[in-house]
C-alpha cells in the first residue's frame, strides 16, 4: 500500500452518491463490463454483476479462470501490477472505485482483505491488531484495548489468545493465525471484506472455524470469497458465481447453483464432469 | 449417549438446518397422526364435516413433505453430511414418504366415511374396528416417539405389535365374511369395514417402516425385511 494519499475521497459525496443510486439498495458492490488485461493477455472478459450488502458472494472455477483477479479489483490490488489495465466499472455503494478521485488507501480501509497465507506482523497478538488503528494516529490505550478486544471476539479468537496477548503472533498456529489477521482486517471497521482462499492452508477443523466465522461476519460485512473449494462454497455463501476463462458463467443463489445449475458448464464443473 | 443426529457441529447453521428438518418432520408426523384419529371417529360417528376436514389437511401434509425433500436435497448439495447426518438426512426422506402414505390411507378411510353417511345403514356398528384402531393408533404413536427421541429401545415392541395387527386384521376379515353369508344385505356395508381395516393395517406397516428407519439412523444398521427375532437380535447388537 504505497500509494500516495494524493486525492483525499469525498466521504459526503459518496453518501450522496449512495442516497442518489437508490435502485436497489442491497446492492453493495457492482460490476460493469469489466475487462482487465495483464499486457496482451485478457483475463476478464466482460464481467457483470451485482454483490449484495451483508451477504456472502463466493467465486468459484478452475485455476486461471480469473476469480482472484476479480476479486483483486475490488480494493484495485490490480494497480500495483504495473502491466494490468482495466476497462469498465466497479461501484462501491455507487461510487466508481477506479474514480480518478478516490483515495487508494482509502478504499482499502473500507475494503478489507485476507490472503491464503496467514501473514501476521512478526509482533505482539496485541500490536497485530492494533496495527490499522496505530497508522491513522489513533495512541489512546483504552480506545486501542476495546477496539482489540472487540475485534478478536469478532475474530473467535478472543477466548485462545486473551491470556497472552503480547506474545508474538508467529507462535500461534496457522488457524489462529488466520482468525488473527481477519481480527487485524475488522479493526479498522471496513464495510467489505474479500476472501482469498481463505482457509486452504489450514486443517479441515480449522477451515470449519474460519467458515463458522465467515456465517458470524455476515451480519456486519459484506463478504466476497474466493476459494478453489467448491464444496466451501456451498457451505458459506449465499451468493455463488462460477467463471471460466475469464468469464462470468453463472452467478446465482447457492441453492439453486449447486442443486439446480442452468448452464451445462456448470453443472460439468460441480459435478466433476470437467477439469 | 447424545444420539441426535442434531447438535453440536463446528457450524451452527448447519445444526440449526438439520433441527428444522427435524421439527418439519415431526410436525408432519402430528399432523398425519391427528389425520388418522380424525379420520377413524368421523367413520366410526359418521361425522361428514370431520372427514371433509381431514381430507383438506392433506394439501398441507403434501406440501410438508416436498418441503422437506428441499431440504434434505439443499442440504447434501451444500454441506456434503457424513456419517449419522447422512444417515438421518436419507432417512428422513424415507420417513416422510411413509408419512404422506399414512395421510393418504387417513384420506381414504374418511372419503368412506363420507359415503357412509350418505345411505342410511345404521352409524354404530363399526364396533369390529375398536381393538385395530386403538392397536394402530399405539403404533403410530410409538414410531413418532421413538424418531422424536431417536430411541430403538421401545422400536421390538412396536414391531412385535405389528404382528398382532395383522392378526386382528385377519379375524377381521373372518367376522365381516361370516356377516355377509348370514345377510347379503350387508355385504356393501362390510366392504367399507373391510377397506378401512385395510387402510388400518397399512398404517401400521408404515408405522414399523419409521421405527426401521429410526435403527438405520441411530446404529447405522439396516433392519428392514428381517423376522421379529433378527430384528431384536440386532437391535440388542
Amino acid at each position: 500500500m504505497t500509494e500516495q494519499k494524493t486525492h483525499a475521497i469525498d466521504m459526503g459525496s459518496i453518501a450522496k452518491a449512495v442516497e442518489n443510486n437508490n435502485e436497489n439498495p442491497d446492492t453493495c458492490i457492482q460490476v460493469k463490463d469489466l475487462n482487465l488485461f495483464y499486457g496482451e493477455k485478457q483475463a476478464l472478459f466482460n464481467v457483470n454483476m451485482e454483490m449484495a450488502r451483508k451477504k456472502v458472494t463466493a467465486y468459484i472455477g478452475p485455476s486461471g479462470c480469473g476469480k482472484s483477479t476479480l476479486l483483486r479489483s475490488i480494493n484495485r490490488m490490480n494497480d500495483l501490477v504495473d502491466s494490468a489495465r482495466i476497462d469498465g466499472k466497479i461501484l462501491l455503494d455507487g461510487e466508481d472505485i477506479y474514480d480518478k478521485a478516490v483515495n487508494v488507501a482509502d478504499l482499502r480501509r473500507r475494503v478489507g482483505m485476507v490472503f491464503q497465507k496467514p501473514n501476521p506482523f512478526p509482533k505482539s497478538i496485541y500490536e497485530n491488531v492494533a496495527y490499522g488503528l496505530r497508522i491513522q494516529g489513533i495512541n489512546d490505550r483504552r480506545t486501542l484495548d476495546e477496539t482489540v478486544e472487540k475485534s478478536l471476539r469478532g475474530a473467535a479468537l478472543w477466548d485462545e489468545v486473551k491470556d497472552r496477548l503480547q506474545d508474538n503472533a508467529l507462535g500461534l498456529s496457522g488457524g489462529q493465525q488466520q482468525r488473527l489477521v481477519i481480527a487485524r482486517a475488522i479493526a479498522i471497521e471496513p464495510e467489505v471484506m474479500l476472501l482469498d482462499e481463505p482457509a486452504s492452508a489450514l486443517d479441515p477443523i480449522s477451515t470449519l472455524k474460519i467458515e463458522e466465522l465467515i456465517h458470524e461476519l455476515k451480519e456486519k460485512y459484506t463478504i466476497v470469497i474466493v476459494t478453489h473449494n467448491m464444496q466451501q462454497a456451498a457451505r458459506v455463501s449465499d451468493y455463488t458465481a462460477f467463471m471460466y476463462m475469464g468469464e462470468l458463467i453463472e452467478f446465482g443463489p447457492t441453492n439453486n447453483l449447486f442443486t439446480n445449475p442452468t448452464k451445462k458448464q456448470t453443472e460439468d464443473y460441480i459435478t466433476g464432469r470437467y477439469g | 449417549m447424545e444420539n441426535r443426529a442434531s447438535g453440536q457441529h463446528i457450524s451452527h447453521l448447519f445444526d440449526e438446518e438439520m433441527e428444522n428438518v427435524r421439527h418439519k418432520v415431526l410436525t408432519m408426523g402430528g399432523l398425519v397422526q391427528q389425520q388418522m384419529e380424525q379420520a377413524v371417529l368421523a367413520f366410526i360417528t359418521s361425522d361428514q364435516e370431520l372427514a371433509e376436514k381431514v381430507l383438506q389437511q392433506d394439501d398441507t401434509v403434501n406440501n410438508l413433505e416436498m418441503e422437506i425433500d428441499h431440504d434434505c436435497i439443499e442440504i447434501i448439495a451444500r454441506r456434503q453430511p457424513t456419517a449419522i447426518d447422512l444417515r438421518m438426512l436419507i432417512s428422513v426422506i424415507k420417513v416422510i414418504t411413509d408419512l404422506e402414505r399414512i395421510g393418504d390411507e387417513a384420506g381414504r378411510i374418511a372419503k368412506m366415511a363420507i359415503r357412509l353417511d350418505a345411505t342410511d345403514y345404521y352409524h354404530d356398528q363399526y364396533h369390529e374396528l375398536n381393538h385395530l384402531v386403538e392397536m394402530v393408533k399405539g403404533m403410530l404413536n410409538g414410531s413418532l416417539d421413538a424418531f422424536a427421541r431417536m430411541d430403538i429401545e421401545s422400536v421390538a415392541k412396536i414391531t412385535r405389535k405389528d404382528e398382532k395387527v395383522d392378526r386382528e386384521y385377519t379375524s377381521i376379515i373372518r367376522q365381516l365374511i361370516t356377516q355377509m353369508m348370514e345377510d347379503p344385505r350387508n355385504i356393501t356395508r362390510m366392504l367399507d369395514v373391510l377397506w378401512t381395516a385395510r387402510a388400518l393395517e397399512r398404517i401400521g406397516d408404515h408405522a414399523c417402516n419409521i421405527c426401521e428407519h429410526v435403527v438405520y439412523i441411530v446404529k447405522g444398521d439396516d433392519v428392514r425385511h428381517l423376522k421379529q427375532e433378527e430384528l431384536e437380535h440386532k437391535i440388542k447388537k
